[in-house]
């Protein structure tokens, strides 16, 4: 056994790690979600906002983070949503309009079409430059952001005559995949102005950088797969019911307990938990398998 | 033929038997998309004040003009297409056999083809390299390169360089939304940097392009030295000062954030210790540097356990993608009717 552990293909480590995530995948296996304090902290940060305030949504992300990053994007804009928050929409990222795009059409367009575009939310679209941006809208939004995503004047758009700068959002959510993200809008944004409140969702690569600026200068954050999933738990526990999975008629469907179903692009984070449980787990076991080989192997040879 | 092209072949093979069986179970092709295709156009009016607006004929705004005098010529007509889902298209035949507004489309279901196709290429590295994996991999290097330089022009050069020094003229070519009419003649200036830096691909003057490289370094580093400054010494100082006693709160409350403040004071001290090398750690010294090392490697280790759940979200997703659009094994956004979607596996849904 431990000869055939010691000189194992490092193959069958992938394979083994592709089947325990495809089997949860196929199998649809979903695991109890219970929030923790960051991830009520930036759904309390939300959810303190009253109708009609402006609210700044950063979608600095591209299609490579999509898996981890878009579950927090819906569930920011669906509960902006709910809330009746102004959304302004802006990326520093070339691909993030597009990431944008879907998110609307996933959330707004689908289940809240009587939001209008120019009245409650817009799409400020890309703008090059990384942090050199951020530290120019901070002050001067409109030198920057001349026109929208689609070329219209910022002047014909009735949500932006009250923005003169990012000091005029209630709050900035940053959805984050790397540089230009998180930790700029931090240091060029909520650090220089502390009236600047950013709530901020990561990548599990960044997550371990960011957790230093909490809470004074990010009061909250939610980190990889797991953040998307626990914000997803409280805001479906909030407004899960309002807008359920509907049949031809237009009649809310039921599950077997006469519940309505929840849409499953509202629960991408929390499906995509029960890969990660069961690769997390083999993880767990490849560790000790591999520390018991290299104590064995140590006392074999006397050291 | 040899090992490789075997291994090949029969991998190609076998998944070209699986797919037929595939076909066979879902009753036709499966990996499809549909389109919702709708029918714009807007109408130039003239308004009380004499000023000229377009309007969306469609829109209730349109109702306050006479649009049916509008000429030919001040007609603007084009069609949009936006991603359906199966059912969606399903519902529709269903309702009404002859109907256009959703489409198959042949662009975007070869799109999620090829899309399999290139991340199956991928995956196959971890077996070994081969020619898949490579062309695979400069395709996605062409593509961003290409659409870097796409966006970087429209998205940067028309609006923030040219729109500023020669607004009109972007106005009537291509921004109508630029409703800035001043010339911002200073941006000139960047416009020479840019040339100046174009001047790398000459083998003579690749000189001249150190000036402005230098210029935006100096500049570079002056933003991020302040950035840094500010947010992560100063301020990470100030949040290093915390009370040892929490007297905020009740009951456990006091006793875990005062305990949660006294780790964090003690690891902050013990990690400096280590990264102090005046001293030799030996004593007291080198007991508390060896404190900070078990910081430094608790650390690490979240930073690893991180990195392991990005990771295994991104294989979910690409798995998702294969099974779900591609494959239609799983249905979880309930995209297509229960007769093809899921037929092979049944949920297992340990608590919701």
């Amino acid at each position: 056994m431990y000869e055939f552990f010691k000189n194992l293909d490092r193959r069958w480590v992938f394979l083994l790690m592709l089947l325990a995530v495809a089997v949860p995948i196929l199998l649809e296996a979903k695991f109890p979600e219970k929030a923790t304090g960051l991830a009520t902290a930036v759904f309390t940060e939300v959810e303190n906002l009253e109708a009609g305030a402006p609210v700044l949504l950063a979608f600095d992300f591209d299609p490579a983070s999509e898996g981890e990053l878009g579950p927090m994007a819906t569930a920011f804009v669906r509960h902006c949503c709910e809330k009746k928050l102004r959304m302004y929409f802006l990326t520093l990222w070339p691909v993030g309009p597009r990431m944008v795009e879907d998110a609307v059409a996933r959330v707004i367009k689908a289940d809240f079409p009587e939001l209008k575009y120019g009245d409650d939310w817009v799409n400020l679209g890309y703008k090059s430059g990384y942090e050199g941006v951020i530290k120019v809208i901070v002050t001067d939004l409109k030198q920057l952001y001349t026109t929208d995503h689609f070329g219209t004047s910022i002047g014909n758009i009735p949500m932006m005559e009250h923005i003169q700068s990012v000091q005029d959002f209630d709050l900035v959510i940053n959805v984050s995949a790397g540089y230009a993200g998180t930790k700029e809008w931090v240091q060029y944004a909520s650090t220089p102005f502390p009236n600047i409140r950013i709530v901020a969702g990561c990548t599990g690569v960044q997550a371990p950088l960011l957790y230093p600026y909490i809470p004074s200068q990010l009061p909250g954050l939610l980190g990889a797969i797991k953040g998307a999933a626990e914000y997803e738990k409280l805001v479906l526990d909030k407004y899960g019911a309002n807008h359920p999975v509907r049949d031809a008629d237009g009649n809310p469907v039921l599950d077997e307990d006469g519940n309505p179903v929840i849409p499953g692009k509202y629960l991408e984070g929390i499906r995509r938990m029960g890969p990660q449980m069961v690769a997390h787990i083999l993880m767990i076991m490849l560790i000790i398998v591999g520390n018991v080989i290299y104590f064995v192997e140590r006392s074999r040879e006397g050291r | 033929m040899n090992r490789e092209t075997t291994v090949w072949t029969v991998v190609f093979l076998l998944g070209a038997v699986l797919l037929a069986i595939r076909g066979v179970m879902v009753g036709g092709l499966f990996g499809t998309a549909y389109v919702k295709v709708d029918e714009r156009e807007f109408v130039k009016v003239a308004t009380d004040d004499g000023e000229t607006l377009w309007v969306d004929a469609h829109d209730e705004d349109a109702l306050d003009y006479d649009l049916t005098q509008a000429p030919e010529s001040d007609r603007r007509r084009w069609t949009t297409a936006e991603q359906a889902t199966p059912i969606e298209y399903q519902q529709a035949v269903a309702d009404d056999p002859n109907q256009t507004q959703y489409r198959f489309s042949l662009s975007r279901t070869l799109g999620i083809w090829i899309a399999a196709f290139f991340t199956l290429a991928i995956f196959s590295f971890l077996y070994k390299d081969n020619p898949f994996y490579k062309v695979a991999e400069s395709v996605v290097v062409g593509v961003s390169a290409a659409y870097w330089m796409v966006v970087g022009f429209w998205n940067v050069l028309v609006p923030n360089l040219f729109g500023m020094i020669e607004p009109r003229l972007v106005n009537t070519w291509a921004m109508p939304g630029l409703d800035s009419t001043e010339n911002h003649w200073i941006f000139i200036v960047p416009l020479v940097f840019g040339i100046m830096l174009l001047m790398r691909l000459s083998p003579k003057g690749s000189w001249i392009a150190r000036w402005p490289l230098a210029f935006f370094i100096g500049v570079f580093c002056g933003i991020r030295l302040l950035g840094f400054l500010h947010a992560d010494f100063l301020s990470q100082i100030r949040n290093s000062v915390v009370s040892l006693y929490v007297t905020d709160g009740g009951g456990m409350d006091i006793l875990w954030d005062s305990l949660r403040n006294l780790i964090l004071v003690i690891g902050v001290l013990a990690c400096l210790v280590y990264f102090f090398f005046s001293f030799e750690h030996k004593g007291m010294v080198g007991r508390t540097a060896r404190l900070g090392i078990w910081f430094l490697m608790i650390t690490f280790g979240a930073g690893f356990g991180f990195t392991v759940m990005g990771r295994i979200a991104l294989l979910a997703i690409r798995l998702e993608f294969l099974f779900d659009d591609w494959l239609w094994l799983i249905d979880p956004t309930s995209k297509r009717l229960a007769d093809v979607a899921g037929m092979l596996m049944p949920s297992l849904s340990i608590i919701t």
